[in-house]
C-alpha cells in the first residue's frame, strides 16, 4: 500500500483498534438490555402510560348520562372555579371496588367528584353504586371509550384532578389506596 | 360420555374471549371493515402501527382487548370522516406520548434510530472495501 513503514505501522494499529469495535458495540447493546431488564422502572410486560395532557386544559368531550336522573358530563362541567376529581370507573372493574371506600372518604371530606363510566350499562352502574357507595355528582357514559382516549387514559380506574379553570393538574393511575388519599388531598390543595 | 362432551361444548360456546371484560357490545367499527377499500387500507396500515394500551407489545390491529377494539373503531370512524392517518396518529401521540406509535417520528430523541443504521452500513462498506482491495493486491 505504501512504501513508508511508519504508515504501515499506523494502519496496523488502526486495524487492531477496528477489531474491537464490534465487541464494543455488542457490549453497549447488551448493557442496554441488562439495564432495562434489571434496573428499568417497570416490567417490560406492563407499564403505566401517563397522559400527556397533565398541565393542559381538559379536551372537549360530551357524554350522555350514565344513570337516569343523574346529569351526564361535558368537559365544560369540570371548570367550576374549584378543583375537583374526575374518576374513570366501571362496574366490571375489580380495583374500582378496592378504591370505592377512599372515594367515599374524599367525598365526605368535601371533595366534588365526577365520574366517567367506561363501557358500562346503566343497570350495572346502578348496582355497583348501590353496593359499593356512590360518591359521584355527575356520571357520563363512555360507551366506546371515546372520552377515555381523548384524555389519554389507558384503563380503569384512573383519577384526574382538574383545577377551577378546567386544567388537568394531576393523574392518578390505578386504584386510590388509603395511603394515596393524603397526596390526592395535597394535589387538590395545590390546585386551589 | 356424550353428555359430558355436550356440557363441555356448551361451556366453550358460552364463555367469551378472555379480554372481553365489560358486558357492552363491541363498537360498531371495531371488527367491521369500511365499505371504501382505499379507506380501509389506510385504516389498516395505521392500526398496525399503533400500540395497544392493554396488551402492550401488540398492535391494535392484532389485539382483542376492548380498548384496542375501541381504538380501531376510532381510527375507522375518523378515516371515514376524511381525516388523514398522520393527523390521527398525532392526535394519539399528543395524548399518550410517542409510546403509542410503532412508527416514531424523527426528533431530538429518536434521530439515532434512523441515522445509526445508515452510519453502521457505511462503516461496514468501508471495512469491506479495505479488505477487498487488499485481497486484490495479494492476488
Amino acid at each position: 500500500m505504501s512504501t513508508e513503514p511508519a504508515i504501515d505501522k499506523q494502519t496496523a494499529a488502526m486495524k487492531r483498534f477496528i477489531l474491537w469495535v464490534p465487541l464494543a458495540i455488542a457490549a453497549i447493546f447488551f448493557g442496554f438490555f441488562a439495564y432495562a431488564l434489571y434496573f428499568g422502572n417497570s416490567s417490560p410486560q406492563q407499564r403505566a402510560i401517563e397522559s400527556q395532557l397533565v398541565g393542559e386544559p381538559m379536551p372537549e368531550f360530551s357524554l350522555e348520562p350514565s344513570l337516569p336522573g343523574r346529569p351526564g358530563l361535558n368537559s365544560a362541567d369540570l371548570a367550576t372555579g374549584e378543583p375537583r376529581l374526575l374518576n374513570f370507573f366501571a362496574s366490571w372493574c375489580v380495583p374500582c371496588i378496592a378504591e370505592a371506600p377512599q372515594l367515599m372518604q374524599l367525598r365526605e371530606a368535601g371533595v366534588p367528584i365526577d365520574a366517567i363510566a367506561v363501557r358500562d350499562r346503566p343497570e350495572d352502574v346502578y348496582a355497583f353504586l348501590q353496593r359499593w357507595g356512590d360518591p359521584y355528582q355527575r356520571i357520563g357514559a363512555d360507551v366506546q371509550s371515546e372520552a377515555q382516549l381523548a384524555l389519554g387514559s389507558s384503563g380503569v380506574p384512573e383519577t384526574f384532578i382538574v383545577d377551577g379553570d378546567g386544567v388537568i393538574v394531576h393523574q392518578h393511575i390505578g386504584d386510590i389506596r388509603p395511603e394515596h388519599v393524603p397526596e390526592i388531598l395535597a394535589a387538590l390543595e395545590n390546585a386551589q | 360420555m356424550m353428555r359430558r362432551l355436550a356440557i363441555f361444548l356448551l361451556i366453550v360456546a358460552v364463555s367469551g374471549p378472555l379480554h372481553a371484560q365489560s358486558r357492552m357490545p363491541e363498537s360498531e367499527w371495531a371488527n367491521r371493515q369500511l365499505p371504501d377499500a382505499t379507506q380501509e387500507a389506510e385504516a389498516k396500515e395505521l392500526m398496525e402501527s399503533l400500540r395497544c394500551l392493554v396488551c402492550q407489545g401488540q398492535s391494535i390491529a392484532d389485539s382483542d382487548a376492548e380498548m384496542a377494539m375501541d381504538m380501531r373503531a376510532l381510527v375507522r370512524r375518523r378515516i371515514a370522516a376524511g381525516e388523514e392517518p398522520d393527523d390521527i396518529r398525532n392526535w394519539l401521540v399528543d395524548r399518550y406520548g410517542r409510546w403509542i406509535t410503532y412508527d416514531p417520528p424523527i426528533d431530538s430523541v429518536t434521530w439515532p434510530l434512523w441515522l445509526l443504521p445508515i452510519l453502521l452500513l457505511g462503516a461496514g462498506i468501508w471495512l469491506a472495501r479495505g479488505r477487498f482491495r487488499r485481497r486484490g493486491k495479494e492476488n
